[in-house]
């Protein structure tokens, strides 16, 4: 490689089960067993920590996986069931002290109140590591769990037609309508708001706490949240985007959009769509991560590891496929990728194991030190929160700042 | 032939927002951090308590159109707090106070299985239910639950929960490597609900947890609050701290267990109780005076007479006689988002009352307000109390107490020093841990067998 020091990218983890591919379960480092008890999920993000990723996500969901985008699939033979995220996230953070730890938070049928105040107490539980990912349902059988809304049948076909862009775009107005409270939530407590002044009786400054009045189609929120500012002030939001409107989400609503391009034409295609989108919601001068998913196979060579894709292709009944490109090779083959994807302006990657005992280990033990040995990753942890990792500053507070200049 | 001794069970309120918790008191502590909540859940766990508890409150209260700022204010999400809590404890029992009006029972139930997988079987639910439409506010679904659909709304949604929690039964997740079976039952989790408040089907995400479902604790008082707790809870918040209210209180709630088809023990009786503790009875009794000063500031004892007044008392001095002019006896429009001022049923009998007693005693209005406010439950020398709380227990006054102290974090502390070791000596508290589970230390049976005893019988 060249002399001159590239710029460092950032590294994040997709956990899910016992990996991504639906037959992963089945290798004997998995541990299909544990993916209910919170040992598992320590296990798996004190070696992500190890390796000095910015953070882990975690994948949730209200219904059941299924093979299927818009349906169950009545499937047994891959792993069904998962544990909140948020908890899961909380549970494993007074045990880690550096890595971000961002949950997928379905938006459709919860509460933003809710939400706002978790994130927030996640943020304080881990000191200034929190994030969320802001991930949509739009099916008709996660919307029967709640009896209050009924969707029509959906799926992938459906999502391309005219109606069915409509329909997303209103899914996705609501979802930033979520995003919008649960950031105001956040800034409706001033940040020395609790000021315990004992001559005059009074715990909080009440002018620093401020309603969020807050009116959309789907939800009306007062405020303010019960919960005070967290310790990032604004913990990281983020969201999966594969086409036109969920990155218009991004770049108008979020501080880390994922991105799934298959080479880098189309990586360089997609960065400059957000981009122009942050410029348009005037966000432009902004940092705004756009990172790139990739599912990884990891093996010392090549050829290893396509024979374990092989095999678990073999075990799952046909080639394991994903709206990510799935790559399969060594940790500098993976590194040299990374960094050619890195420079058509993508800042960092969210890479999905295969196997999650398997793969995530070769990243934080493999790729890490191949990275690091070209200069482009961090040596140690520059920064004690989330936002730091990710040069993010810390927000001043959109009401604070409303009633200086007022 | 005597009967057995008790064993008692104890638990710790993590203090709230209201004025039992005295924040300006150099030992208190952050009410926010994640260190005031693990200092204290370990303190209670070396305590060798059965649960730690959480209260829930959805909206910042106001009095008099602005947001109340006399007590704490601020809380953490209680899910999330308990789940972190969960990593730095491992016996003690995790109790989350949550609403059932802004809530639905599939989060609910994903949320309460998943932090009991993640405690170890640890996890209770405190089942409350409101219908203010000032809370609503925050919520997508406002606030026009009629007050008398409360319970039935709170029922159903409880009876949803368990059916989502029973879904599974424990035995699907084989995970079989050879066969290729994750799953035993592609059914796993498939529920049908139809109710008037729910209508909702499916199949639950969640395997069945450790405890089969979490412990469930009500806190209502009224007779329907009763009957619900009666029929589907297993343990009881009470408010009833005092021996002769609170033997009244249980033999009224044990009595109603007969006709669900439940025994006396499978519902425990648990008031929550204020402390103040000094080398000696006198030491005490001196301290705990000081308290309820501390809890009654000068701007407080005026707010608290406005619960009763139901109008602006801003003007008058604290340290001055009590108002001429009487309560507003109209619709509350003072006070928003507390439970506490439906307790003053004929505010102008009250207010005649208090000036009398004002007038007799000479007391000022803070004075009558801390005169007027409870006294600490159990006020004395480690052993006075520890004698108080056995024999309240041992009387049938309840089965144990959720203590509240009054400092952020360390107020348990000595609760946990000197009056454990001396419940311990004389043999009604544990020294160990029975098991790993709640219900283990509540001497509450697993819901399977439950089901099993009631099948054989």
């Amino acid at each position: 490689m060249s002399s001159t020091s590239p710029s460092p990218l950032h590294l994040a983890v997709a956990l899910d089960g016992t990996g991504w591919h639906p037959a992963s379960w089945r290798e004997p480092v998995a541990r299909p067993r544990d993916l209910f008890t919170a040992a598992y999920w320590a296990d798996l993000v004190a070696e992500a920590e190890r390796g000095l990723l910015d953070f882990v996500t975690f994948e949730d969901g209200l219904g059941l996986q299924s093979s299927h985008y818009g349906e169950l699939d009545g499937r047994t033979d891959q792993v069904r069931g998962r544990l909140d995220a948020v908890l899961i996230a909380a549970r494993i953070a007074p045990l880690t002290s550096h890595i971000g730890l961002v949950p997928t938070v379905v938006s459709t049928h919860t509460e933003p109140f809710h939400i706002s105040k978790a994130i927030a107490t996640l943020d304080y539980v881990s000191t200034g590591r929190a994030g969320l990912r802001v991930q949509l349902s739009a099916r008709p059988h996660e919307a029967d769990h709640f009896g209050r809304r009924t969707f029509e049948p959906i799926s992938l076909e459906s999502l391309r037609t005219e109606a069915g862009q409509e329909r997303l775009s209103e899914h996705f107005d609501e979802a930033a309508d979520y995003i919008e409270v649960v950031r105001r939530l956040w800034d409706s407590w001033e940040d020395d708001a609790e000021i315990r002044d004992i001559a005059t009786g009074r715990f909080v400054d009440r002018d620093k706490l401020h309603y969020i009045d807050f009116e959309g189609r789907h939800f009306s929120v007062k405020g303010p949240s019960i919960t005070p500012r967290p310790p990032q002030g604004q913990p990281v939001v983020s969201s999966l985007a594969h086409q036109t409107i969920p990155y218009r989400l991004v770049a108008r609503a979020t501080d880390v959009g994922y991105v799934t391009p298959h080479d880098t034409d189309d990586a360089r295609a997609i960065v400059a769509e957000i981009r122009a989108e942050q410029q348009t919601a005037g966000r432009a001068d902004e940092l705004l991560h756009i990172f790139g998913d990739l599912v990884v196979f990891l093996d010392d060579d090549e050829a290893t590891a396509v024979a374990r894709r092989e095999r678990l292709d073999a075990l799952a009944g046909q080639p394991y496929t994903s709206d990510a490109r799935i790559f399969t090779g060594t940790p500098a083959q993976l590194a040299d990728l990374l960094q050619e994807l890195q420079a058509t302006g993508l800042t960092g990657f969210r890479l999905r194991p295969a196997v999650a005992g398997h793969d995530l280990p070769a990243i934080t033990q493999g790729l890490v030190p191949e990275l690091q040995r070209r200069g482009a990753f961090r040596q140690a942890y520059e920064a004690d929160t989330l936002r730091g990792l990710l040069g993010l500053a810390r927000p001043a507070n959109r009401y604070a700042a409303a009633a200086a200049t007022a | 032939m005597s009967k057995p001794l008790k064993q008692i069970h104890l638990a710790a309120h993590f203090p709230g927002v209201n004025n039992t918790t005295v924040w300006s008191d150099p030992a208190a502590g952050s009410h926010i951090e994640f260190s005031s909540f693990a200092k204290f859940a370990r303190t209670a766990e070396r305590a060798k308590f059965d649960f730690l508890f959480l209260a829930e409150g959805l909206r910042l209260r106001e009095q008099g159109g602005k947001i109340y700022d006399l007590d704490v204010v601020g809380r953490p999400d209680t899910f999330t707090i308990l789940a972190a809590l969960a990593a730095v404890t491992e016996h003690l029992g995790l109790t989350g106070t949550i609403n059932s009006t802004f809530n639905e029972p599939y989060e609910v139930a994903r949320q309460f299985a998943s932090l009991d997988h993640l405690s170890d079987g640890r996890a209770a639910w405190n089942v409350v239910t409101s219908w203010d439409a000032f809370t609503g506010e925050n919520f997508r679904r406002g606030g026009f639950l009629p007050q008398d659909e409360r319970y039935s709304r709170a029922k159903e949604f409880l009876a949803t929960t368990q059916e989502l929690f029973d879904s599974w039964h424990g035995d699907e997740v084989v995970a079989d490597r050879a066969s290729g079976t994750f799953l035993s039952d592609a059914k796993a989790g498939a529920f049908v609900h139809q109710g008037q408040h729910f209508d909702i089907q499916g199949q639950f995400n969640v395997p069945r947890s450790p405890q089969g479902r979490p412990v469930i604790f009500q806190a209502g008082d009224s007779d329907e609050g009763r009957e619900f707790a009666a029929s589907s809870a297993d343990a009881i918040f009470s408010r009833y701290s005092t021996l002769g209210e609170g033997q009244a209180f249980y033999t009224d709630v044990k009595s109603r267990l007969a006709k669900y088809g439940r025994r006396s023990d499978q519902l425990l009786i648990l008031p929550a109780a204020t402390f103040v503790l000094g080398d000696t009875d006198a030491e005490a009794e001196d301290l705990a005076k000081e308290v309820r000063r501390q809890q009654v500031s000068g701007a407080t004892a005026i707010k608290h007479l406005e619960f009763v007044w139901n109008r602006d008392l801003s003007s008058y001095d604290p340290d001055g006689p009590l108002p001429d002019v009487d309560p507003d006896v109209s619709e509350n429009h003072i006070s928003k988002g507390r439970a506490q001022v439906r307790m003053y049923r004929d505010p102008l009998a009250t207010a005649r009352e208090w000036r009398e007693r004002a007038e007799a005693n000479g007391w000022s209005i803070r004075d009558l307000v801390i005169e007027t406010g409870n006294r600490q439950a159990f006020i004395g020398s480690p052993s006075t109390v520890a004698k108080t709380i056995n024999d309240f227990v041992q009387a049938d006054a309840s089965d144990g107490f959720i203590l509240v102290p009054h400092i952020t974090p360390t107020g348990l502390d000595p609760f946990a020093d000197k009056v454990v070791p001396l419940l311990q000596e004389q043999g009604v508290f544990r020294t160990e841990y029975e098991g790993p589970t709640l219900r283990d230390h509540l001497g509450l049976a697993h819901p399977d067998d439950v089901r099993e005893e009631r099948a054989a019988s």
